[in-house]
C-alpha cells in the first residue's frame, strides 16, 4: 500500500510545484509565444525575495505569507523590465526570444552569485507547516499539502482573472486575434506588458514554494526551466487545463520512478516519456481549434 | 547569406585552411595549439548548426546529444586501448569483479569505433528527425524537445557511473589508434586531422549551399507551406540538413576527446548545447564562415577572458546573446557583408527580398 | 549535371588533399610500445626561480555550481599566501599567485592546469574540490610533471607522484565515522548520497565495513548533484526506519535533503544524520536548525589546539572572510604551508627534489588541527579523527575523537575486511 500511496502523494506535491513554475510560462509562452528561458531565474528571484522578507520579518510564521505577494510583485517587475527593455522588440521573432533570454538568465545567475553569499541563503519554513497529515497510514508532510493548496489557489485566481475581468477578456481577445483586438480599441501593448508581469510574478510565487523545498542559491532556477517548458508543451499551448494535467502527471511519474528505481533514472525516464508523448501528440493534451495551417 | 561570389568563398576556405594547417602549428605554443584544436571541434559542430538553424530554420538546441555520440564512441575506444585487455580503471572502483559491460565490447575495434562515430548520429538523427518533421514539430517545440533530449542524456550518463564514468567522465587516455598521445608530434597530428576535418566540413556546406538542395532548404525555412504546395516534402529536406548537422556534431565530439583528453556529461548537457548556439549566433547563423568563426571566438573568449576575468566573462557571454540577437540577428558576418557590398556596389541591397523574408519570418 | 559532378570531384579532391597534407605534416610520432618517448615526454621544467618571487597557481571554480563551495577555498588560499609573504616567503621568495577559474567544468580544470604549468610556469597548483575535478587534473600534472595540492576529503584509492592530499582519505573520515556509529550501538544504517564518484565509492567501503561491524544497511539512495528535491527518497528512508542516516550528499542538494527530512517528521532524537560534507559554513544555510546531528571531520572551528585560535582570528580579520572556519578551508590553508615545508626541506622548487625530500625527511608542522606529519610514500598527511555534534549556534561540540592521529592509508592496506583481490585490481587500475 505504502509503495503506491507514498509516490502518489509525493508526486502530487512535486507536480504542484512544477505547475506553479509552468503556470507563468503557459501565459508568456502559451498566450504570447515568448520563450522566456529566464523564467527559472524569476523563480530564483522569488526565492531570494522570501529570504529578504525573512530578514525584515523575523518570524517565519508570518514572513512566508507576506513573502508570497511581495515575491509576485518583485518577480513581476523584473518580468516587466525584461518585456519593456528587450522582449517588446522581438514579438516578430519568437524563436530569437529564446536566445536573448538565455543571455538574461546567465546574467541574473551570475549577479545572484555575487550579491548573495555563494553558499546560498537559508529560508525557514513557517512553524505551522511542521507536522504531517496521516492519509491511509502514510504521513503526508504538511509542507506538501501547502504546495498543492498554493497551486490550486494560483490556478483558480488566474482562471478567474482570465475569465471574468476585463483585463482577462482583453488578453483572450489579443491571443485569439491581435489585429482584431487592436481594431476593437484594445491596447495590445498594455495587454502584453500586463501578461508578462503576471506570468513572471507567478514564477516568483513558485520561487517562494521552491525555497521551502530546496536550496536558495544562484543555480536553483536552472533545474526547473526545462521540465516546466515540457509541461507546457505536453499540456497544449494556451491550455490551462492541459498544463494542470501535464504537471500533475509528470510529478507523479517522476515520484513513482524515483520510488521504484533511483532518483537519477527517474529524471531520465520522465523526460523520455514526455518526449515520446510529444512525438505521438505534438499538439499536446488539449488543443484550440484554429483555422491556421499548422 | 553572404554576398560574396561562390568562387570567392572557395578562396576564403583555402586561406582559412592555410592559416589553420600551416600557419597555426608554426606560430602557436603546444598549449594554444591544443586549445585551437578544441575550438575547431566546436567549430565543426557549429558548421552543422549553421546548416540546420541558419539555413534550415531548425533551432537545434540539443546538438550535445550527437556531440556525445561521437565523443563517447571515441572515448570508449581510447579507454579500452589504454586499459589493454583489462577492465577500465574507473569501473574497478565501483565493482572490481564485474566484467566489461556488453555495449563496450565492440568498441575495442578501431574500425567499429570509426563506423559508430559516423553511423550512430546518422541513425539517431534520422529516426528522431523523421518522427519530428513528419509530425510537423517545429519552432519552439523543436528547440525545447532537442534541449530536453540533451538534458536527459547528460543525466543518464551521470547516473550510470560504472557504465559511462558518470559525472567524472572518461579521461586519462594514453593512446590514439596506436599513437602515444603524450608525444607532442602525435598531438600535432591530432590537431591537424581536426583542422582538416573542419575544412572538409566547410567545403561540404559550401557545396550544399550552392546546390539545389541548399535553395530548397532556405525556401523551406522561409515558407514551408509554399514548398509543400510546390510538391516537395519539407520533412525530407529538413531531415537531410538535420542528419548532416548531427554527423558534424558527432565528428566534432569524436575529435574533442583526443584533443582535450576528457569528456564529461557537462560537455553535452543543456549549457554546453546552448554555448554551441551562442557561437553560431554571434558569427552569423546563415553565413558560410560565421558559425565556425563564431564558435572559435566564443571558445577563445572562454579560455582567455574567462581566465583573467571569470565573473566578467559570464556577463559578457550573457550580453553577447542579448546584443547580437537583438541588434544583429544575422551575426557579425552581416556587418562585414554589408560593409563589403556597400563599398563595391552601393545600392545593390535587395530591399524587397529582405522585406518579404522578414514578413515570412514573422508569420512562422 | 556534369558541372555538379565536376564540382563534387573537385570537392572530394580538395578534402582528400587537405587530409593528406595534415597527415604528412604531422610526421610520425611515437607509437604504442615505444617506451623511450612515452615515458620521457615532459619537457624540462620552465619554472623561473631566478627572481625574488615564485609563481603558484590557484585553481578553483569561481563560477558555476561548485562556486558555492570553492570560492571560500580560493579566498583562504589567498590569505595563506599573504601570511607566508608577510613572513618572508618560501626560501626567501615571495609568492606571486595566478588565480584560475575551473568554472565547475572538468575539461576546463584540465585546460587550466596545462596553462598554469606550461604557460605561467607555476611551481605548484592548489585547489580543486570535487573528485571529478581532481581526476581531470591528475593526467595533466602527471604528463607535465607538475605538483598539485588537493585540499578536500575524498574517497581514497588513488596515488600519484604529482599530487599531495591535505584532506582526509577514507580511513581518516569514513572509517572513524563508522567506528563512532558502532560505539553508539547502531544496528540499522541508511546511505543517502549525491550521484557521483565520492558517495558511490565511499558507500561501497561503508558497506564492506558495516558487514564486519554487524551494522545492517537498510537502504541506499542517490540523487543527481544538481537536483534538490529529496521528498520521495526521504519517504523511503522513513519507511526503512534506520537508526542512523549516513549522508554523503554534496552542495545545495543537502538543503533539499534536510528540508525533506524535517518535513517528513524525522528528528535528530529518533533518526540522527551523520554527514561528511556539512561543516560550519553549510550548517547555518540549511533553512532549518540542524542541532543534534553529527559530522565526521578532522578539523572543527571548536577544536582546542595551539594554532587554531590564530587561524580563526586571521580568517575573521581577512577582508574576504565568511566568518567561520571549516575543514576544507583548513586543509586548503595548510596545503600552502605543506608546500613551503617541502620546498624548504628540499632547498629547491624542483618537483623531483621536493618528492625526494618528502620521502627522506619527516615533514611535520603545527596545523590548526594539530601537529600533522606527511607520509612521504603516499603523499597524504596524518590527521586526527573527530566527530562533532551540531549545537544551537551552528558550531560543533566534539563528542568522539580517535585516540591518536590516524596514519593515511588510501588503499586500506591495514584493514582485513577490505578484500585483497579488490585492492589488487584497484592498485593495478591506478597504475
Amino acid at each position: 500500500m505504502d509503495a503506491l500511496i507514498s509516490p502518489l502523494l509525493n508526486g502530487s506535491a512535486q507536480g504542484a510545484l512544477l505547475l506553479l513554475a509552468a503556470l507563468g510560462l503557459s501565459l508568456t509562452f502559451g498566450q504570447m509565444g515568448v520563450i522566456n528561458m529566464a523564467h527559472g531565474e524569476f523563480l530564483m528571484i522569488g526565492a531570494f525575495t522570501a529570504y529578504l522578507v525573512q530578514q525584515v520579518i523575523d518570524s517565519s510564521d508570518l514572513s512566508i505569507p507576506v513573502a508570497l505577494p511581495v515575491a509576485f510583485v518583485v518577480a513581476g517587475l523584473f518580468g516587466l523590465l525584461l518585456e519593456v527593455s528587450i522582449i517588446q522588440w522581438m514579438y516578430r521573432r519568437p524563436l530569437d526570444t529564446l536566445l536573448v533570454t538565455v543571455g538574461v538568465s546567465l546574467i541574473l545567475q551570475q549577479a545572484a552569485l555575487q550579491i548573495f553569499p555563494s553558499q546560498g541563503v537559508p529560508v525557514e519554513k513557517p512553524g505551522w507547516l511542521d507536522g504531517q497529515l496521516t492519509i491511509l497510514g502514510y504521513d503526508w508532510p504538511l509542507r506538501q499539502v501547502f504546495t498543492i493548496l498554493l497551486a490550486i489557489v494560483c490556478v483558480a485566481a488566474l482562471a478567474a482573472w482570465l475569465k471574468y475581468t476585463s483585463f482577462g477578456r482583453r488578453i483572450r481577445a489579443t491571443v485569439q486575434n491581435r489585429d482584431l483586438a487592436e481594431t476593437a480599441g484594445i491596447s495590445t501593448r498594455t495587454v502584453d506588458r500586463l501578461t508578462f508581469f503576471v506570468g513572471s510574478g507567478l514564477a516568483g510565487i513558485a520561487g517562494v514554494a521552491a525555497s521551502l523545498i530546496g536550496g536558495t542559491n544562484s543555480q536553483m532556477g536552472a533545474q526547473y526551466i526545462i521540465p516546466a517548458f515540457l509541461v507546457v508543451a505536453a499540456g497544449g499551448i494556451g491550455q490551462l487545463k492541459g498544463t494542470i494535467v501535464a504537471a500533475w502527471a509528470v510529478g507523479v511519474v517522476l515520484s513513482c520512478f524515483a520510488y521504484w528505481t533511483t532518483g537519477s533514472l527517474a529524471q531520465v525516464l520522465a523526460f523520455i516519456l514526455v518526449i515520446v508523448f510529444l512525438q505521438v501528440r505534438p499538439q499536446g493534451l488539449f488543443t484550440v481549434r484554429t483555422r491556421s495551417l499548422v | 547569406m553572404t554576398k560574396l561570389k561562390p568562387q570567392l568563398s572557395l578562396v576564403g576556405i583555402g586561406v582559412f585552411a592555410v592559416l589553420l594547417l600551416a600557419v597555426a602549428p608554426l606560430v602557436l605554443t603546444d598549449h594554444w595549439l591544443g586549445n585551437l584544436g578544441k575550438y575547431c571541434c566546436w567549430a565543426i559542430a557549429a558548421v552543422g548548426i549553421g546548416l540546420a538553424w541558419g539555413r534550415g530554420g531548425m533551432l537545434v538546441m540539443g546538438q550535445g546529444v550527437f556531440f556525445a555520440l561521437g565523443a563517447y564512441s571515441m572515448a570508449m575506444h581510447l579507454t579500452l586501448e589504454t586499459a589493454g585487455d583489462g577492465v577500465p580503471g574507473f569501473m574497478v572502483l565501483y565493482d572490481p569483479l564485474a566484467p566489461l559491460p556488453a555495449f563496450w565490447e565492440p568498441f575495442r575495434s578501431a574500425a567499429f569505433t570509426l563506423l559508430a562515430i559516423v553511423l550512430l548520429p546518422v541513425v539517431a538523427a534520422g529516426i528522431l528527425g523523421y518522427a519530428l518533421f513528419k509530425r510537423r514539430v517545429k519552432g519552439a517545440y523543436f528547440a525545447i524537445l532537442t534541449q530536453a533530449l540533451a538534458v536527459a542524456l547528460a543525466t543518464l550518463i551521470s547516473s550510470t557511473i560504472r557504465e559511462t564514468g558518470g559525472d567524472t567522465g572518461l579521461s586519462d587516455f594514453k593512446y590514439f589508434f596506436g599513437f602515444v598521445l603524450n608525444d607532442p608530434a602525435n598531438r600535432n597530428m591530432v590537431y591537424l586531422i581536426t583542422a582538416a576535418l573542419l575544412v572538409v566540413c566547410l567545403l561540404v556546406v559550401w557545396q550544399l549551399y550552392r546546390s539545389r538542395f541548399g535553395e530548397l532548404l532556405v525556401a523551406t525555412r522561409d515558407a514551408e507551406e509554399r514548398v509543400r504546395f510546390l510538391g516537395y516534402d519539407p520533412a525530407n529536406i529538413k531531415l537531410v540538413a538535420f542528419v548532416v548537422a548531427a554527423l558534424m556534431a558527432s565528428i566534432g565530439g569524436a575529435m574533442f576527446v583526443p584533443i582535450v583528453g576528457i569528456i564529461t556529461p557537462a560537455e553535452i548537457g543543456a549549457a554546453a548545447s546552448i554555448l554551441m548556439i551562442a557561437g553560431v549566433a554571434f558569427g552569423g547563423r546563415a553565413s558560410l564562415f560565421g558559425p565556425a568563426l563564431g564558435a572559435m571566438a566564443v571558445g577563445w573568449g572562454q579560455s582567455s577572458l574567462g581566465s583573467t576575468w571569470p565573473d566578467g566573462w559570464t556577463y559578457i557571454i550573457g550580453l553577447l546573446f542579448i546584443v547580437v540577437i537583438l541588434f544583429l540577428p544575422k551575426g557579425l558576418s552581416s556587418v562585414l557583408a554589408r560593409f563589403t557590398t556597400a563599398r563595391r556596389s552601393p545600392g545593390e541591397q535587395p530591399a524587397a527580398a529582405t522585406a518579404t523574408l522578414q514578413l515570412e519570418e514573422a508569420k512562422s | 549535371m556534369s558541372t555538379t559532378s565536376k564540382r563534387l570531384r573537385a570537392l572530394v579532391a580538395t578534402g582528400a588533399f587537405a587530409t593528406t597534407v595534415a597527415l604528412v605534416l604531422a610526421g610520425c610520432g611515437a607509437r604504442a610500445g615505444d617506451e623511450t618517448s612515452s615515458s620521457k615526454s615532459a619537457g624540462p621544467s620552465c619554472v623561473d626561480t631566478s627572481g625574488s618571487t615564485i609563481k603558484l597557481g590557484f585553481l578553483n571554480s569561481l563560477t558555476g555550481g561548485m562556486a558555492i563551495s570553492e570560492k571560500t577555498v580560493s579566498n583562504v588560499l589567498h590569505m595563506a599566501a599573504d601570511e607566508i609573504n608577510a613572513g618572508g616567503g618560501i626560501l626567501g621568495k615571495k609568492i606571486q599567485y595566478v588565480q584560475e577559474d575551473g568554472a565547475t567544468d572538468w575539461p576546463t580544470f584540465a585546460e587550466k592546469t596545462e596553462k598554469l604549468l606550461t604557460q605561467d610556469c607555476v611551481g605548484a597548483i592548489f585547489g580543486g574540490w570535487t573528485s571529478s575535478s581532481r581526476k581531470a587534473v591528475k593526467p595533466v600534472v602527471e604528463k607535465n610533471n607538475g605538483l598539485f595540492f588537493y585540499p578536500v576529503q575524498y574517497e581514497g584509492l588513488e596515488a600519484s607522484p604529482n599530487i599531495y592530499y591535505t584532506g582526509a582519505t577514507t580511513n581518516q573520515q569514513i572509517i572513524p565515522a563508522m567506528d563512532f556509529l558502532a560505539s553508539k550501538g547502531v544496528k540499522k544504517l541508511f546511505l543517502a548520497g549525491s550521484d557521483y564518484v565520492f558517495p558511490r565509492t565511499a558507500n561501497a567501503i561503508i558497506k564492506l565495513y558495516a558487514a564486519k561491524l554487524g551494522i545492517q544497511i537498510v537502504g541506499e539512495e542517490y540523487v543527481p548533484l544538481d537536483k534538490d528535491d529529496w521528498t520521495t527518497q526521504v519517504a523511503k528512508i522513513k519507511a526503512a526506519k534506520p537508526d542512523f542516516i549516513f549522508n554523503t550528499i554534496n552542495g545545495s542538494s543537502n538543503v533539499g535533503f534536510i528540508k525533506a527530512y524535517y518535513d517528513a517528521g524525522l528528528t535528530a532524537a529518533t533518526t540522527p544524520i551523520i554527514s561528511v560534507s556539512i561543516a560550519e559554513e553549510e550548517a547555518p544555510a540549511m533553512g532549518h536548525e540542524v542541532t543534534g546531528h553529527y559530522a565526521s571531520w578532522n578539523y572543527f572551528q571548536s577544536l582546542k589546539t595551539d594554532t587554531n585560535p590564530k587561524f580563526i582570528e586571521s580568517w575573521k580579520a581577512y577582508p574576504k572572510s565568511s566568518g567561520v572556519t571549516s575543514d576544507p578551508m583548513e586543509a586548503a590553508y595548510i596545503s600552502l604551508y605543506l608546500y613551503k615545508a617541502l620546498v624548504e626541506a628540499a632547498g629547491s622548487f624542483d618537483v623531483a627534489a621536493v618528492n625526494a625530500a618528502a620521502k627522506k625527511n619527516t615533514i611535520t608542522f603545527a596545523a590548526p588541527e594539530g601537529t600533522v606529519t606527511l607520509d612521504g610514500e603516499n603523499h597524504h598527511i596524518s590527521k586526527p579523527g573527530h566527530i562533532g555534534r551540531i549545537n544551537a549556534s551552528n558550531q560543533f561540540d566534539i563528542v568522539w575523537s580517535s585516540d591518536k592521529f590516524i596514519k593515511p592509508d588510501p588503499f586500506l592496506n591495514g584493514y582485513d575486511w577490505f578484500p585483497a583481490n579488490v585492492r589488487d585490481q584497484l592498485v593495478k587500475a591506478a597504475g
